[in-house]
Parts: C-alpha cells; sequence; structure tokens
C-alpha cells in the first residue's frame, strides 16, 4: 500500500489545468441538490449524529423505566414502541448512514477517484433517508401508536399494529432502496474509479470492507423488501405467507427475516473493520500485519454470512439437522473474525504507539468487541442458546458488538479524519476525556445485562422481578452516563469545525494512503487528475 | 451523431431530480399507508405522486440521454454504467428469490408439517387434524374455499414461447445495432416490445379467468398467494421492461446510438433477458411442477 506522494497539493497551484475546478454553490440548496461526494458525506454523517441522540433519547426512556421494578414512567405499549423504534433507526438511521458518511467521503480520496461513480444517484441516496426517517418517527403519533412488536416484525404480532403498519413496512422499503442505490454506487466506484496503479490488493482496507459491505447489502436488502411486502399482503390483501390456516408458517417470516438480519449484522461492523485497520496502523507506526488475510477474511465472513441465519432461531422447532448445521456454520465464523483480531493484535506487536483519541477507541474497540464475539459464540451453542434465548444475555451481547463495537470505531474514524475533513486539529484532551467517558459508562451500561440474562431476566419488558433490581439500577447509571457523554462528542466536533491549531495534509506522522497527499481540509474536488500508484 | 469521447470522466455539479424523485416517493407512499387504513384522499395522493415520479424519471433520463449523445461520457462513465445495471439486476434476483422461497417453503416444509409429517405430528395432531399434505393447497383452513388451477400447457406454455421469441428478436436487433442496421433494428425492437405487450395481454386475459372461473385469487390459501404474488410482480417486471424496450426503440428511430456505443440498448437488453429467466422459473414451478 504504498501511495506515491503524488503531488504536495497546495491550493495555489492545484489543478491549474483543470477547467472547472470552481467551489460549492452557497444556501441551504448546496445540500439539497449537491452531487459531491464529500457533501453527501458530510450529510451523512450529520443525519447519523442526529439520529443518535434520537435513537438514544428513546434508549434513555427505556431505561429510565427499568431502573427499578414497577412501572413508573410510561405505558407498557409505548415502552415496546420505543424499544422497536429505538432499535429501527439506530440501525437504519444511524450506524448505517455513519459508516455510508464515512464511505462518501474517504473511498473515492483513497483509491484516488474525481468522485463517486453516479453521483446523481448518490445524491439520491442520501436524500430518501430523512424522508424514510419521518415517516418512522411519525407513527409515534399516529392512533394506535407507533409499531411495538420489536424491530424484527415477527408475525402475528407484528400485525396488531394500528395504522402505523403500512407506514412501517413503506419506511422499510424506503431505506432499503437508499441502502441499495448506496451500495451499487460504493461497488461501481471501487470496481471503476481507482487511480491507475490502485490494484485491488493495493487498496486501503477500508475500501476493501465495504466493498463486502455492498455486496451483503444489494444481497441482503431485496430479502428484507420482499418480507416486509409479504407482511403488507397478509394485512391488506389477504395472502397467507404467513397463515396457518392458509398453508402458510410465520416461521417463515423469521427464516426471511434473519437471511436479510445476518448478513446486516455484517453490513454494519465490517466497516467498523475497515475503520480499525486503517487506524491501529497509523498509531502503531507499522504496516497492517497480513493485509491478505484481512482481505480473504473479511470475504469469508461476508460468505458465511449468508448461511448462519437461522441461529436466531434456534428455539422455533427446527429439524435437528438443521440446528446442527447453523450451529456449526455459526462457530465457523470465529476463524476468520479471530484472524482480525490477532493481526490487529500482531500489527501493535513492537510497534511505536502513541494513544490519541482514534486509537483509543480503535483499541477500545478490539478488547469490547471481542467480548460480544465470545457472547456471540457462546451463543452459537444450540443447548445453551435454549438458556439464552430471548434473556437479557442476547441484549448485552449484540449492545457489546454494536455500541462499543460498531459505534466506537465510527466515533474512531470522525477523530482520525475530522482534521482531514475541517482542516483543524480536534481537542485531544476533550478527545480523550470523551473516550474515558465512554468507556466506563458503556461497560456499566452493558456489562450488568450479561448477569441479568444469565440469571433469567427476559428482554423487552418494561417490568421485571426485585430480584433483578440492582443490576437493572447501574446499568440505567451507566446508560445515562454514557448518553450524555455523547453531547461532548458533539461539542468537540462543532470546537473542530470552527477552529483549532492548522492541520497538516499529513496530519497523523505515520498515516499512509492518498487522503493523506492532499491538503487539509481536503479541497472540494480531489484527484480529477487521476494519481500515479506504485 | 457524433460521440466526441470525453477525455475525463463526468462529474454532474448539481442536480434536483433526487430530492423530487424523494418527495414524490415519499408522497405516493403516505398516500397509499392513508388509502390501505380506509382513509378516504390517499388515491388522490397516490396520483400526484406517481405523476411527479413519471416527470422525475422522465426529465433524469432525458438529461442523462442529453448528455450522453452530446458526448459527455467516456469509457470509463459507460462502464459505470453497465456495472450499475449488472448489480441493479442482481438486487432484482434477490427479490424474485425470496418470493420462489416462500414458494418452495410452503410446498416442501410448511404443507407437510401441518400434514403432520416430521418428527412433530403435533400440529397436525391437535390442530389441524385430517389435513394432508397434497399441492395445489389452499391450506388446512381451505382459505378461499375450492378453487382450480391454470392448466400449464395452455396460455402460460403460449407465453413461454412469447417470451423466448422476444429474447431471439432482441439479439437479432442487437446484431443489426452492432452492424449499423438502423431500419433492421427498428423492426426488430418494435417486434420484441409488442411481443411484450401481447404477453401482458395474455396474462390480463389469464388473471380475469382465475378470478371469474377458477375462483383463484390472491386469497386462495398459500397456492393464490404465491401464485399471484410471483406472476403478479414478473407481470410488473415485464410492464416496465416493454416500456423500457419502447423507450430504446424510439430513441433507435432518433438515430440514437452507435455500433460500439449504446449502453442503454444493452441495459434493456439485460434486463429483458433477466425477465425472460425469471418466467421460465415460473413457467417450471408455479404453472408445471
Amino acid at each position: 500500500m504504498s501511495a506515491t506522494q503524488h503531488a504536495e497539493h497546495k491550493h495555489d497551484h492545484s489543478h491549474g489545468h483543470d477547467d472547472h475546478d470552481h467551489g460549492p454553490p452557497r444556501g441551504f440548496m448546496r445540500w439539497v441538490t449537491t452531487t459531491n461526494h464529500k457533501d453527501i458525506g458530510t450529510l451523512y454523517l450529520v443525519f447519523a449524529l442526529v439520529m443518535l441522540f434520537v435513537g438514544g433519547a428513546m434508549a434513555l426512556v427505556i431505561r429510565a423505566e427499568l431502573f427499578e421494578p414497577g412501572l413508573q414512567f410510561v405505558h407498557p405499549d409505548f415502552f415496546n414502541q420505543m424499544t422497536t423504534i429505538h432499535a429501527l433507526i439506530m440501525l437504519f438511521g444511524m450506524i448505517m448512514p455513519a459508516f455510508a458518511g464515512f464511505a462518501n467521503w474517504m473511498i473515492p480520496m483513497m483509491i484516488g477517484a474525481p468522485d463517486m461513480a453516479l453521483p446523481r444517484l448518490n445524491n439520491w441516496s442520501f436524500w430518501l433517508l430523512p424522508f424514510a426517517a419521518v415517516m418512522l418517527l411519525s407513527t409515534l403519533l399516529m392512533p394506535g401508536g407507533g409499531p411495538a412488536s420489536g424491530w424484527t416484525m415477527y408475525p402475528p404480532l407484528v400485525l396488531q399494529t394500528g395504522d402505523a403498519f403500512p407506514f412501517l413496512i413503506f419506511s422499510v422499503h424506503l431505506l432499503g432502496i437508499s441502502s441499495i442505490m448506496a451500495s451499487i454506487n460504493i461497488i461501481v466506484t471501487i470496481m471503476n474509479m481507482r487511480a491507475p496503479g490502485m490494484t485491488l490488493m493495493k487498496m486501503p482496507l477500508f475500501a476493501w470492507t465495504w466493498l463486502i459491505t455492498a455486496y451483503l447489502l444489494i444481497g441482503a436488502m431485496p430479502v428484507l423488501a420482499g418480507g416486509v411486502t409479504m407482511l403488507l399482503t397478509d394485512q391488506f390483501f389477504g395472502t397467507s405467507f404467513f397463515q396457518a390456516a392458509g398453508g402458510g408458517d410465520p416461521v417463515l417470516f423469521q427464516h426471511i427475516f434473519w437471511f436479510f438480519g445476518h448478513p446486516e449484522v455484517y453490513i454494519i461492523i465490517l466497516p467498523a473493520f475497515g475503520i480499525v485497520s486503517q487506524i491501529i496502523p497509523t498509531f502503531s507506526r507499522k504496516p497492517l500485519f497480513g493485509y491478505d488475510s484481512m482481505v480473504y477474511a473479511t470475504a469469508a465472513i461476508g460468505f458465511l454470512s449468508y448461511i448462519v441465519w437461522a441461529h436466531h432461531m434456534f428455539t422455533v422447532g427446527m429439524p435437528l439437522a438443521g440446528e446442527m448445521f447453523f450451529m456449526l456454520s455459526t462457530m465457523l465464523i470465529a476463524i476468520p473474525t479471530g484472524v482480525k483480531i490477532f493481526n490487529w493484535t500482531a500489527t501493535m506487536w513492537k510497534g511505536s504507539i502513541s494513544f490519541e483519541t482514534p486509537m483509543l477507541f480503535a483499541v477500545g474497540f478490539l478488547f469490547m468487541f471481542s467480548i460480544g464475539g465470545f457472547s456471540g459464540l457462546m451463543m452459537a451453542l444450540v443447548p445453551v442458546d435454549f438458556q439464552y434465548h430471548d434473556t437479557y444475555f442476547i441484549v448485552a451481547h449484540f449492545h457489546y458488538v454494536l455500541v462499543p463495537g460498531a459505534l466506537f470505531a465510527a466515533i474512531g474514524g470522525a477523530y482520525y479524519w475530522l482534521p482531514k475533513w475541517t482542516g483543524h486539529m480536534y481537542d485531544e484532551t476533550l478527545g480523550r476525556v470523551h473516550f474515558w467517558l465512554s468507556t466506563i459508562f458503556v461497560n456499566l451500561l452493558f456489562f450488568p445485562q450479561h448477569f441479568l440474562g444469565l440469571a433469567g431476566m427476559p428482554r423487552r419488558i418494561p417490568d421485571y422481578a426485585t430480584q433483578f433490581a440492582d443490576w437493572n439500577m447501574w446499568s440505567s447509571i451507566g446508560a445515562f452516563g454514557f448518553g450524555f457523554s455523547q453531547l461532548l462528542f458533539v461539542w468537540v466536533v462543532i470546537k473542530c469545525v470552527r477552529g483549532g491549531a492548522r492541520a497538516t495534509s499529513q496530519v497523523w506522522d505515520e498515516a499512509k494512503g492518498l487522503e493523506w497527499t492532499v491538503p487539509s481540509p481536503a479541497p472540494y474536488h480531489t484527484f480529477q487528475q487521476a494519481p500515479d500508484v506504485k | 451523431m457524433a460521440h466526441a469521447t470525453a477525455q475525463k470522466y463526468y462529474v454532474p455539479h448539481g442536480t434536483h431530480w433526487p430530492i423530487i424523485g424523494s418527495v414524490a416517493l415519499f408522497t405516493l407512499l403516505i398516500g397509499f399507508s392513508v388509502l390501505l387504513n380506509g382513509t378516504s384522499g390517499g388515491e388522490w395522493l397516490m396520483v400526484a405522486g406517481f405523476l411527479m415520479l413519471v416527470f422525475m424519471m422522465f426529465r433524469w433520463f432525458g438529461q442523462v440521454i442529453g448528455e450522453s449523445e452530446g458526448g459527455l461520457y467516456n469509457l470509463q462513465v459507460d462502464r459505470s454504467f453497465r456495472m450499475g445495471m449488472g448489480w441493479f439486476i442482481f438486487s432484482e434476483v434477490m427479490f424474485f428469490a425470496v418470493l420462489f422461497g416462500a414458494l418452495f417453503y410452503a410446498r416442501q416444509l410448511s404443507l407437510p408439517w401441518l400434514g403432520g409429517e416430521g418428527t412433530d405430528p403435533w400440529t397436525n395432531l391437535f390442530l389441524w387434524r385430517g389435513f394432508e399434505n397434497e399441492w395445489p393447497s389452499n391450506g388446512p383452513g381451505q382459505i378461499g374455499g375450492h378453487f382450480e388451477t391454470m392448466a400449464a400447457w395452455g396460455i402460460p406454455a403460449l407465453n413461454t414461447a412469447i417470451l423466448l421469441t422476444s429474447g431471439v428478436t432482441l439479439t437479432i436487433a442487437h446484431h443489426a445495432l452492432k452492424a449499423n442496421h438502423r431500419g433492421k433494428v427498428a423492426f426488430w425492437l418494435a417486434c420484441t416490445f409488442i411481443l411484450g405487450f401481447i404477453f401482458l395481454g395474455f396474462q390480463a386475459y389469464e388473471y380475469n379467468h382465475a378470478f371469474t372461473e377458477l375462483n383463484l385469487t390472491l386469497k386462495s390459501g398459500i397456492y393464490g398467494t404465491t401464485f399471484f404474488m410471483l406472476t403478479g410482480f414478473h407481470g410488473l417486471h415485464v410492464t416496465i421492461g416493454a416500456i423500457m424496450l419502447t423507450v430504446i426503440w424510439l430513441r433507435c428511430l432518433r438515430g440514437h446510438f452507435t455500433p460500439d456505443r449504446h449502453f442503454a440498448f444493452e441495459g434493456v437488453a439485460w434486463y429483458w433477458h433477466f425477465v425472460d429467466v425469471v418466467w421460465l422459473g415460473l413457467f417450471i414451478f408455479v404453472y408445471w411442477l
């Protein structure tokens, strides 16, 4: 991955040969009509940050209600609406758009492309999201309230949703269209827009992980779209997909949902792997250990993600052969994931490590994602999973991979590239404070949930037996601490956008890759003339 | 048409079609939701959203066609369009895969289980005693009442021949375009989309027959469900494909495309062949077996 320092681009002499090196138009319409990958990346990232607080507020409603046993603040049905929409917003409105924002900003710069391959489509991919989010959030105000069946939308429960039902289905359709278009764009960009000499095996790993992610999205999102369409026709047009009386089966929906849902898990975590794979080598001052094996491991995870889905449904009454197959295929995933963990560790081995904020988040990711990975391995075992199923242990597991996993990687990536985006260094002290507050509170929030689950506390309930009171209280304290710590992140970002020490092109002394050869902040158009990569 | 090949990758500066498209889809879907919830007025929102969507597509594609004919696109842009179309078709394949999956699941798993096969006969013994697995079936509840199925070797077989022929005529048109015989291109393209519309006419006749004479509807249990959802979504795709072929035909009449630069033609051709292949799956698994 030796990107040549092709040209010391400076503002004054950059692209003298370009006929239209103009900046962005002014005003609000700039953001609505933009086809620039950096603008669209910013839109995605800002949208994701807003949704982090929308979904986070819902999480705090949940944790406030669970602070002590008994019903305190909200009606149980509203509690269920909160668990449902919190999940949908956090997955489709926050973490996926956040990674799409990173992809938009960084992939063209990493591979030396002038922009995304299909810039108009890129605009549409983003501008469907706010409409889908409004459609989803508006359901909370409708007769019968928002969807309360859990984000998995299992029939027949979901069919009891009130007026919100078609809005839920169609918002999922819009989110799916957006994801598919964004993925097509990312694949085409990577396959067609690389600078001469940027062979696939020289690409930064972030581009590789997104390539596989995009492939997973195009394979999985239409399946979800088909599944929710079946829910819609069952509800309104008299079809029998999920009705036993007509020869269908509600379990069919679970198969369809998780055929989408498990690749979705890797859709969320692979870009996080990519970001961590950029950060760790920079701050270890060593090239990534085992680059090739990282690529192959990513591809292996992508393949395996399609053949493990029924491990989400071990208790549903599958034939034994099915349970065995899905147990074994699930455990196989530990191999490529282990390869990655060991490669990151080996990258740090004997490196001259420094712990700037991005590195802190990356190392935090390494530890805490591993916790979530190991609890996942526990649940892969059929007989053990019978015990864990639908308990707080599951909640603890997937929040460990999503929050100190995916979200920490996203925050680390934001700190890592903020100087490139804004031209200013962020406040390092505040960044570190943000990291330590987040890390302490996130563990206080989720670690006790393992104990609660193992002791038998079911998930998705607003009230619980008094024996679970202590750990729930600690967990809720952690939740509020973690939530409010993120306001510090917003402050750091705003401060960094508005000013701060000037960032150099290189930003970090050992950062490698084409994005570090352009000035900071990156000019509106980069690489209109392809760089040479050796 | 002169196709001066641009040196640089064409990057447009600003576009307002996507936001119009988003508002259009939003309006359309809100209207549909309102209608499904039984409130009046939804249909007008749907019409408004749909018209906006058509307008947006007409103008967006129009702009791209103008840029293409104006020579702004180099070979790399052409490759982007090709790859984009290929991956779009892959997403469509996955959409049909889930519908076929539902059909196979019902026939191979859910109906046999309801009939008491497998290691857990209890569903059958306690809930649906006496139900035997067979195909076609509208389930143990006899949902929708007695129905008859569509015979494979009547209109469906004819429709198979029609679609396969249209694939051949399209290929002839493509070869003619490569050889720059414009008259032949227009003729064989016209044959292709006319065959497509004939197919749709037969499908409409068949649906009418099913509803009025066979008592086969969307509500006829899992058979009616899978039959109409699969053939219905396929029919929708044939409609879209036939409209796209018509547009390509009109563009040919206007002198668009050159023997070696005609992405739109090929993209539509891929789409048409994809629709063709889906039909073969339908004919075999829905009508025949």
